[in-house]
């Protein structure tokens, strides 16, 4: 079991969706939201996933798929 | 010694000790050092700085590592120049240009990455390591080699040759990550978790942005203890911008600006505000990959993720970690964010360089152009002390010029020079 710790950034189209509902139940992850701030147009949600790598991966695959942006926690880690 | 107490999140408050951790247990926020300023305020004075080393570590006591025996490769101190060429240029006559690009490693980054490997080796780490498009591989593998230790350097697989070379010469590991911009980033931030390496920024984080704090306190220093009227800064994550703020603000509430008493810091020391400082901080991003301009612009409390598409490549950062920090800096200054079109960052470069003799990277385009615009915009009066951060070299993104290479071709002969020359004329 691994856990990792991602920023999920939802656009107004999909603020409603249930997506970290859905993650849950499509895989085998336990999502676990630590800070957010959702608004009408957009919003973000910070949160640890736990579960097997492999599976975070497709989770977080299938989250991409949807139109959500998946981010690491605190921001790009590449600089210039 | 360095003068902390420790770390602190900045969203929830909750502290920590001084380890190399950069986020909160409990609510995922971003952590910052928390100084001993009652400490400092005793031992820091004009006399104290001014018989310091010609480097960011002069500036010692209000740095969050051991100066005493610092990584250094003589990074920071670097001229102030008074810009006579570009301040007629632009109708400023009373411009500065802070130039950052004569580090050792050509860039500003000496300084973030001096205090992160300094602080490393002070926990024990024996690698360092980063993901990079540039400018920061070249400082860590420099400041490792001269610390004597591994260097794990992660770089886009499609990253320019110049760039490589840049940082393969000190040779460290060099890992060229065959993936997109987002699948680097990711598989960086995940490394940073399984391996005990000092991830300059990532676990270092919260010392190795506060190397940027120097930029502020030289350029007050080297004004004569007093601070600019506005300063024009390039900004990628927003660190550095948010940093030389914090810095100026320090000296102010140390008592080290002339004229300025100096004033306890608040209960949030990280956004602490002195009245004395009155300098107006303008942001420039490249049109590209702008997030913290379009949010301050558009008056959003958030900054929404981009995905960067710009030739300033130092400066592409999609997903800021300060970009909401940042917007809160602009507003307490009264200053601004301008996102720069893309097709004025090379004149901004060659407007540089023709009228300073200082030549720039992509970055610094960026940022001569967007001073361009608060000129022409009126922001910056003719007489206001002005102060812009150029903050790495030109020969870093030649290829972003090399329009300029148009020599005059002759034979070898004084008859074929003087027929060119002449006609050229």
């Amino acid at each position: 079991m691994g856990k990792q710790r991602v920023k999920f950034t939802f656009e107004e189209t999909l603020v409603k969706q249930p997506v970290i509902y859905e993650l849950g139940q499509k895989f085998k992850i336990v999502t676990n939201i630590r800070r957010a701030e959702v608004g009408e147009e957009v919003g973000w949600v910070i949160l640890e996933l736990e579960g097997d790598d492999p599976e975070i991966q497709k989770g977080l695959e299938w989250v991409s798929s949807t139109g959500v942006r998946v981010d690491p926690l605190g921001g790009d880690v590449i600089a210039g | 010694m360095a003068f902390i107490n420790g770390l602190k999140c900045r969203e929830c408050g909750r502290e920590y000790p001084a380890e190399p951790l950069n986020v909160c247990e409990f609510c995922f926020g971003p952590l910052e050092v928390v100084y001993d300023y009652a400490t400092i305020s005793e031992v820091v004075s004009h006399d104290s700085i001014e018989k310091g080393p010609l480097s960011i570590w002069r500036y010692k006591d209000l740095l969050p590592a051991n100066g005493d025996d610092p990584v250094d490769i003589m990074a920071g101190f670097t001229p102030l120049i008074k810009a006579r060429g570009l301040g007629k240029q632009l109708g400023l006559n009373n411009l500065y240009i802070k130039n950052d690009s004569v580090n050792p490693s050509f860039s500003f980054k000496d300084r973030v990455v001096s205090v992160a490997a300094t602080k490393a080796l002070e926990f024990g780490y024996t690698t360092i390591a980063c993901a990079s498009t540039g400018n920061l591989a070249c400082s860590v593998a420099a400041h490792c080699a001269r610390a004597g230790v591994r260097a794990i350097v992660f770089i886009p697989s499609d990253l320019e040759r110049g760039k490589i070379v840049g940082a393969a010469i000190y040779n460290p590991i060099l890992v060229s990550v065959d993936g997109t911009y987002d699948q680097v980033n990711r598989l960086c931030s995940e490394l940073a978790d399984d391996y005990p390496w000092a991830f300059v920024n990532i676990n270092m984080r919260p010392y190795y942005a506060e190397g940027s704090k120097t930029l502020g306190y030289e350029v007050a220093e080297q004004l004569g203890w007093r601070l600019p009227d506005h300063v024009v800064v390039p900004s990628a994550s927003g660190a550095m911008f948010t940093k030389i703020w914090k810095g100026f603000n320090e000296l102010a509430c140390l008592g080290l600006l002339d004229g300025v008493e100096g004033s306890s810091f608040g209960i949030d020391q990280n956004t602490v505000h002195h009245p004395a400082v009155t300098t107006k901080m303008h942001m420039q991003q490249a049109e590209g990959c702008s997030p913290i301009a379009y949010a301050w612009a558009n008056n959003q409390s958030q900054v929404m993720a981009v995905r960067p598409n710009s030739l300033a490549k130092s400066l592409a950062i999609g997903n800021p970690a300060d970009g909401i920090y940042a917007i809160k800096v602009i507003d307490k200054s009264q200053g601004s964010a301008y996102a720069v079109p893309e097709s004025e960052i090379v004149n901004g470069i060659k407007l540089l360089a023709e009228t300073e003799g200082i030549f720039t990277e992509t970055a610094g385009g960026v940022t001569v152009s967007g001073l361009k615009h608060l000129a022409e915009s009126g922001a910056i009066k003719p007489d206001d002390l002005t102060v812009v951060y150029v903050t790495g070299n030109g020969l870093k993104t030649i290829e972003a010029v090399e329009e300029v290479v148009n020599p005059l071709s002759i034979k070898p002969s004084i008859r074929s020079f003087e027929e060119m020359f002449h006609g050229a004329k």
